[in-house]
């Protein structure tokens, strides 16, 4: 049995873990995007992501009480050891899945960030009231890109359908509860999934009728980022993300 | 050994390294100051929390105290109270706008909120309220790229936050 401070630690990870993988997905874009002006927004959203990754492994660090650093957790864990949502690892292949994601993730953090907020714990709810400020845009931009892509070409909406197919199936896994999730609800420590699906599914079902597109029905749900076990995804980032920190320990510019 | 009121004065002459005009007191990033023994304690806040200026302001104010013969300096991140926009006091956010950035607007963001309305947000150039939201991300993470469509010239906002 966890006690809570090790339950704690763990909720961290997961809190951390899944803006930075998101983050590092997003920075793949970097001069590499459509337009612009869409270049700059996805960097800028990425950066946030690193941002509230940093705030959270630190916390997750200082909890865990081993002096492990930020740098240290993102740089010098293992595949199995990463707690990032399944969704966050799924490739970005074109504007409209890497959109689609950003939605489906923001619709997420916006609500669960407005529960993390009344968290009994001073430090989660501080971050997540600094993360929801900035979740607030993504969900704005990227609700905005899908209503576009719903209701504008042909093309643009079976790209949109195709993203559906494939990130569709990990959206289950975000409202996976297990013992930690339903031990430090107990505490008031961390937000009730249960609620944040309902949530979810309403403001989801809002921008998808806009776009005019339905809510996909009967789909087999992925699940494992709770426990460590990711797509296969997973392990080439870390590899990319990871090298030069493995390569040379410590090195700094 | 400096007082409090030297510390706050010395912080005021550093500038934010991305908005030169204003100082970190100014934009509400310095927010608190302590004093342990010949230990001197800054409390920093972030923006936002990706904020990459955050280690160049760090620095700054390690480099700054040096100058000013304070040897040992902590500085902390702290994330509560939460930084807003508010904390941008009027005489900083003239400076912003004669810089040539549309300062935030509180008040036309509570009525977008509740009307769902467009926000107006008047040209730092020409004081035009043509103009448009070109996106939401600008140069920066805390301010927003807008297009005056009456002098046709480009300006970043800086977000209601
Ligand atoms: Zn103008």
């Amino acid at each position: 049995m966890k006690n809570t401070s090790e339950h704690l630690f763990e909720y961290c990870l997961r809190l951390g873990d899944t803006p930075l993988i998101l983050g590092q997905r997003l920075a793949e874009w970097c001069g590499h995007g459509p337009i612009l002006e869409e270049d700059i927004a996805m960097t800028n959203i990425s950066l946030d992501c690193i941002g509230q990754a940093r705030a959270f492994l630190t916390y997750a660090g200082e909890i865990e009480g081993k002096d492990r650093t930020e740098d240290d957790l993102a740089y010098f864990r293992n595949e199995r050891e990463f707690r990032n949502l399944l969704i966050t690892e799924q490739p970005n292949e074109d504007f409209a899945q890497t959109m689609l994601r950003q939605f489906l993730i923001s619709a997420f953090h916006k609500h669960f960030y407005s529960e993390l907020m009344r968290s009994a714990d001073k430090t989660l709810s501080a971050l997540a009231e600094k993360s929801l400020k900035e979740v607030n845009y993504h969900f704005r931009h990227s609700s905005e890109w899908l209503k576009r892509f719903g209701n504008g070409t042909e093309e643009s909406r079976t790209r949109l359908m195709n993203a559906m197919d494939n990130l569709w199936r990990y959206t289950g896994d975000m409202f996976d509860m297990d013992e930690t999730d339903k031990h430090l609800v107990e505490c008031k420590i961390a937000a009730d999934l249960d609620k944040i699906k309902t949530l979810w599914n309403k403001s989801v079902e809002e921008v998808f009728s806009e776009a005019g597109i339905d809510m996909p029905k009967d789909v087999f749900m992925m699940s494992g980022s709770r426990k460590g076990k990711h797509t296969e995804h997973l392990g080439h980032i870390l590899a990319e993300m990871q090298s030069l920190a493995r390569s040379f320990p410590g090195a700094s510019w | 050994m400096k007082s409090k009121e030297e510390i706050w004065s010395i912080l005021e002459t550093i500038p934010d390294p991305e908005i030169q005009v204003i100082s970190i007191v100014e934009l509400g990033i310095a927010r608190d100051v302590q004093i342990e023994g010949d230990k001197v304690v800054v409390c920093i806040t972030p923006t936002y929390s990706g904020c990459p200026a955050m280690d160049a302001i760090t620095h700054d104010i390690r480099e700054k105290f040096a100058e000013e013969g304070i040897k040992n300096t902590e500085i902390k991140m702290i994330y509560s109270p939460v930084w807003t926009t508010d904390w941008i006091g009027e005489e900083a956010k003239k400076k912003l706008k004669a810089y040539g950035i549309a300062p935030p607007d509180k008040t036309s963001t509570d009525k977008s909120l509740i009307t769902g309305k467009k926000k107006i947000i008047p040209c730092p150039r020409c004081g035009s309220d043509k103009t448009i939201l070109v996106s939401q991300f600008g140069s920066t993470a805390c301010k927003a790229l807008y297009k005056c469509e009456e002098c046709l010239e480009p300006f970043d906002y800086f977000k209601c936050h």
